[in-house]
């Protein structure tokens, strides 16, 4: 054995300073602060969103439009399909009929108010399809992977190859008799959930490598458990852009092929009818395209910015690139 | 590379063999007498219905019948029209001006979305960018149809700048507001898509060595920034051709370009269901092709796609 075994003898200078020990009891160290709001990202995207203008803009417009498509008896007392006299074909705004005529001589504002309801729902019906199936073929094709990925996702990229108004073109024109709010719906629907499905699956395969759902999995867990209550939780919120954004082109979609004269029979009141219908006199009487066009763009631009509102609260890295 | 190709193209075979069928699908298995649904509220006569009940053999059984539809499509028989003239040769006739237009409104977008794109990300935050920011947000929002009627309104009826609709021949001249027109959609996405792909360059260890190594803005911006955000916005041409072709048959249709847009846009109206149908098989086909071209050429591009599974 060594000297340099022993202990070393330290000499002590008698003004040695030595801190006093802090004394804070273990207690207050572990103690929660149950006062303070918890965060996470919701609270996170809310207090950067109610500070967006933006925000607040699209809210108001999306309730405006909301309400006018559950109420539109609030607004006009004109009705839009009656009433209509053939001397006011084309006519300017007058008393009582603020946008003017149609060229059947219908009050346009009345038209343009009632249409409201008929955008909203086809935009509704769509959302709900594509999200449940984008939703389902997304996180199983994510979370399972191998081969249910590998069917699943070739079955989206065949949906996802038909750009989805052509394919709703061809749906509408077989059930050309068959025209409602639904059918229209049912035929973008079908071909427009693969992005969901897309952005879903990429996110679930991110999520699905994290310790929270490896913890789960050692715990003995399901894995359909854990698909429910921790990866799909966790992943949705890219989700949520892309619905809003798509809630948007889905009323964008039932225009175009309204336009095109394979949307709604025109008993329907939609603004895409009515544009179609406005065309052959834009010359002379431009006011009766321009008013359902300005409604339709202003409930598109609506949607587009709460997605964009979303996308930035949601995902730090699109707030990064502000 | 050979690997890549390979792996590619054949992936692209399911999902070609899928699309065809799934489109062949939704007109002949509907319930209901396919040939009658496609006339729509018309009644065709005795003699149109059996044309088309041999024309795609109905006869027969449901996966014989695609078995002969493809093949027709792969041997370039793509049916007749209600006029009797075969599709492949109205194809034919309509194509290069589809083609043209597509062209002009391809070359305004990238050059105009692209330039300022990179100026909005370069100066990320100053007027410039907010103002483009909320200009890309509205033309997303404005349909394009509402877009071509307010363009031909102000600059063809009300300016006379351009022809409100398009002439014999379809000269260039005239094609320029409706390319226009069809380049406001995509404008908006390759805006953003640049200016995110700049910002995200910009601040890259490869930009910082050279602007250390003393080199100016002016060389760096366009050679190594622009160069490399580039990469993005390639690829968007690939989903860009499924803008244009909606696109096209919306413009095509307004500004009475003589093209494959406004043949499908007729067809559609007049309510020529088998027309329809070989168009948007055609058109479909086509989109596929393009965006495995524009895959492989990514590839090109982006040595690090080869390896990725």
């Amino acid at each position: 054995m060594s000297s340099n075994d022993q202990e070393p003898t330290i000499k002590r200078s008698p003004n040695h300073f030595v801190a006093p020990l802090e004394e804070t009891p273990l207690a207050v160290i572990d103690a929660v602060k149950v006062d303070e709001k918890v965060s996470n990202l919701w609270t996170d995207a809310w207090a950067f969103m109610r500070r967006r203008p933006m925000f607040w803009i699209s809210s108001f417009l999306i309730l405006l439009v909301v309400v006018v498509g559950l109420f539109p008896f609030l607004f006009t007392q004109t009705p839009p399909n009656n009433e209509c006299f053939l001397s006011n074909s084309n006519g300017g705004p007058e008393a009582g009929h603020i946008l003017g005529f149609t060229k059947q001589g219908c009050d346009i504002f009345s038209r343009v108010i009632y249409g409201t309801s008929t955008s909203l729902s086809v935009g509704l019906i769509v959302t709900l399809i594509t999200a449940s199936l984008g939703i389902v073929f997304g996180a199983f094709a994510g979370f399972y992977g191998g081969w249910v990925d590998s069917v699943l996702s070739r079955i989206g990229d065949i949906f996802f190859s038909i750009p989805y108004i052509l394919a709703a073109v061809v749906v509408m024109s077989v059930l050309a008799k068959y025209r409602s709010v639904w059918t229209i719906s049912l035929a973008i629907g079908l071909f427009a959930w693969p992005s969901v499905a897309r952005v879903l699956r990429a996110e679930v395969l991110r999520v699905k490598n994290a310790d929270y759902v490896q913890a789960s999995i050692a715990l003995g867990v399901s894995r359909f458990k854990i698909l429910l209550r921790h990866v799909l939780p966790n992943a949705i919120p890219p989700v949520i852009v892309v619905i809003t954004i798509s809630l948007a082109s889905a009323i964008v979609a039932e225009a175009t092929l309204s336009f095109l004269g394979v949307g709604l029979g025109s008993e329907t009141m939609s603004w895409g009818n009515d544009i179609s219908q406005a065309q052959r006199d834009l010359r002379t009487a431009p006011q009766v395209l321009i008013y359902p066009s300005i409604a339709l763009s202003l409930t598109v631009l609506s949607f587009i910015m709460m997605g964009e509102v979303l996308r930035d609260a949601l995902d730090p890295k699109a707030r990064a690139l502000r | 590379m050979g690997g890549y190709i390979l792996r590619r193209v054949l992936q692209a075979i399911p999902v070609l063999l899928g699309t065809t069928f799934l489109i062949y699908f939704m007109v002949f298995a509907l319930p209901g007498d396919p040939v009658l649904a496609l006339f729509g509220d018309k009644t065709p006569s005795a003699a149109q219905i059996a044309q088309l009940n041999a024309e795609y053999n109905l006869d027969k059984p449901f996966i014989v019948q695609y078995l002969l539809y493809l093949g027709g499509i792969f041997t370039g028989d793509l049916g007749t029209s209600f006029s009797g003239q075969p599709v492949s040769e109205i194809l034919a006739q309509a194509f290069p001006v589809t083609l043209r237009l597509a062209v002009i409104a391809v070359f305004f977008e990238m050059v105009a979305g692209i330039t300022i794109g990179l100026i909005s990300g370069i100066r990320k935050g100053g007027i410039f960018d907010a103002s483009f920011l909320v200009v890309s947000l509205i033309l997303i929002s404005l349909p394009v149809f509402v877009i071509a009627f307010v363009a031909q309104y102000v600059f063809g009826i009300q300016l006379g700048w351009f022809r409100p609709t398009v002439g014999p021949g379809a000269p260039i001249q005239d094609l320029i507001l409706p390319a226009l027109v069809l380049a406001t959609i995509s404008f908006a996405q390759i805006v953003r898509l640049t200016r995110s792909s700049v910002i995200e360059t910009q601040s890259l260890d490869f930009v910082r060595t050279a602007y250390s190594k003393g080199l100016s803005r002016r060389r760096v911006i366009p050679v190594h920034i622009l160069r490399n955000s580039l990469i993005p916005v390639v690829t968007y041409l690939a989903v860009d051709f499924g803008v244009l072709i909606v696109g096209a048959t919306v413009t095509e249709g307004i500004f009475n370009v003589p093209g494959v847009g406004r043949t499908l846009y007729q067809a559609i109206l007049r309510g020529e269901g088998p027309t329809v149908v070989s168009f948007v098989t055609v058109m479909v086909l086509f989109y596929l092709a393009i965006n495995l071209v524009i895959d492989l050429f990514y590839a090109v591009l982006d040595p690090r796609i080869r390896y990725v599974k």
